[in-house]
């Protein structure tokens, strides 16, 4: 018999490589730091436009370089985008960014600031934006079948509350769509400390495992025993986390992997930003535990909805990927209900069930693929994050 | 059924997650293990806030504390049952 899941369906924008978006941006991406400017002046010029502003892109070097071709691409590549305006300092590498959104068959178009200064750039630019917007304005949504959407999670500003309540509800979420053909992934590599022996269990097989452990191992001592100064008691578990009850990097890790449900298993392992390629299913992504990071680097692998449970709330958001709020703590749910899309709380009293949470999960999620704004896009929460591995040349 | 003070995740731990807000010493608490329904009761020896943890037991230093039926760290002081247990008298075995 079929799931109840199974003829679920939402409203997206189909584009030219297939992929499907539930958001339809015309973005103005900077390559580097120094062409933000243009690029926020472009998207006040033109109205309905997005920049992406961020920090870096000026001599970076080997797999950081490539980390961050990766991510802007990646951003541009995002099935929510319609179109995208490329301004960076100079052509070569405005062009490199350029090509790789192009394999998406969507409208992209780069501009170079060198030896035409920031005014000449802003005008022609702008010109290009305005022709994008009329583009994207006219796209209609098409009925989808859910097995077309593709679903991220990480969670933050965890507390007791979210091992309990909102991550197993993200997990029940997965164990409900993941076996209709989704695409799923967590990551958080430094958080899964303290259960990594399970985490390691619930590969697809052996060989998934091994990889995913050495990959855990190679961040524990390339990174943490690399750089720490203390036990990380700080950090991890952060100042946050600590006063919503959480007292080790164990005890963390066991309430995060609760994402993950009870059945799922993860297919492959991703670079930070990569987009998977093993097919519908769930993965793992090597990334930051640090909220903005995190989802930017799952955006940029080509996830179109964020679920992201909270405890003590965190208000992160994304400027092309809708994040949906999940929290079951009833005080975060009294002080900054303006933040949470899902009130999973009545599963602390004990009078909701973690499937029925998860239902109400999948619920918020179709409505957000519909078209819904999530709390943290009617805020403005749109943090553009770039991970950086290493310092610049 | 009435509201649990505090929720267990696994019939092996030895501590409890604090559920309800403004919790104060002398409250004689419900408390429910998710995994297998079953409920206890045990008197809180402080005001213990939402989100902490609450010893089901007695617990010394040196022992191991079980949550979701794994072990989250060691304990570094001593608590009796419907003790507080948190950064005072809990510490990860790693780091």
């Amino acid at each position: 018999m079929a799931s109840q899941y199974a003829n679920l369906t939402f409203n997206g924008y189909r584009r030219d490589n297939g992929r499907v978006g539930v958001r339809n941006h015309v973005v103005i991406l900077p390559v580097d730091d120094i062409s933000n400017a243009a690029c926020e002046s472009v998207a006040s010029n033109i109205k309905g436009t997005l920049a992406l502003p961020h920090s870096y892109g000026r001599l970076q070097f080997g797999a950081d370089l490539d980390l961050h071709f990766r991510t802007i691409i990646g951003a541009g590549a995002n099935p929510n985008v319609a179109a995208v305006v490329v301004i960076g300092i100079e052509p070569g590498w405005t062009k490199r960014i350029v090509d790789g959104i192009a394999e998406t068959g969507k409208p992209v178009v780069g501009f170079s600031i060198e030896q035409n200064g920031d005014l000449k750039t802003i005008q022609d630019a702008s010109r290009k934006a305005k022709e994008f917007v009329h583009y994207a304005t006219e796209l209609q949504r098409e009925e989808c079948p859910i097995s077309e959407l593709w679903v991220s999670t990480k969670c933050g500003e965890s507390d007791t509350t979210t091992g309990l309540g909102s991550c197993p509800t993200v997990g029940n979420m997965y164990d409900k769509l993941i076996p209709e053909g989704i695409h799923g992934v967590f990551g958080e590599t430094s958080e899964i400390t303290g259960a990594e022996h399970i985490c390691k269990r619930r590969a697809a097989n052996d060989d998934v495992g091994e990889r995913w452990y050495k990959m855990w191992e190679a961040y524990q001592n390339d990174v943490i025993e690399a750089n720490k100064v203390d036990d990380l008691s700080e950090s991890q578990p952060t100042k946050g986390n600590i006063e919503g009850g959480l007292t080790t990097i164990e005890e963390k890790a066991l309430g995060n992997l609760e994402k993950i449900g009870r059945q799922c298993r993860y297919i492959d392992i991703l670079e930070p930003a990569e987009r998977p390629g093993a097919g519908p299913g769930l993965y793992f992504m090597d990334s930051s535990s640090a909220a903005a990071e995190c989802v930017t680097l799952m955006a940029a692998g080509g996830y179109v909805v964020h679920t992201f449970p909270t405890g003590q709330g965190n208000v992160v958001g994304n400027p092309i990927v809708p994040v949906v709020k999940i929290t079951a703590n009833p005080r975060t749910v009294r002080t900054m209900s303006e933040h949470i899309d899902v009130d999973v709380s009545g599963v602390l009293r004990r009078d909701m069930t973690i499937d029925q949470a998860g239902d109400a999960l999948i619920d918020m999620i179709v409505r957000t693929a519909n078209g819904r704004n999530t709390a943290a896009e009617a805020l403005g929460h749109r943090e553009f994050s770039m991970t950086k591995l290493y310092r610049s040349a | 059924m009435t509201t649990p003070h505090f929720l267990v995740h696994s019939p092996k731990d030895n501590v409890g997650v604090v559920v309800v807000e403004g919790l104060e010493a002398g409250t004689e608490m419900l408390g429910v293990v998710t995994e297998n329904d079953t409920t206890m009761h045990i008197v809180a020896k402080h005001d213990i806030p939402i989100g902490h943890k609450v010893a089901l037991g007695e617990l010394s230093a040196g022992d191991t504390v079980i949550k979701y039926g794994e072990d989250i760290g060691k304990m570094v002081g001593s608590a009796e049952k419907g003790d507080h247990v948190h950064v005072h008298n809990l510490k990860t075995k790693r780091w």
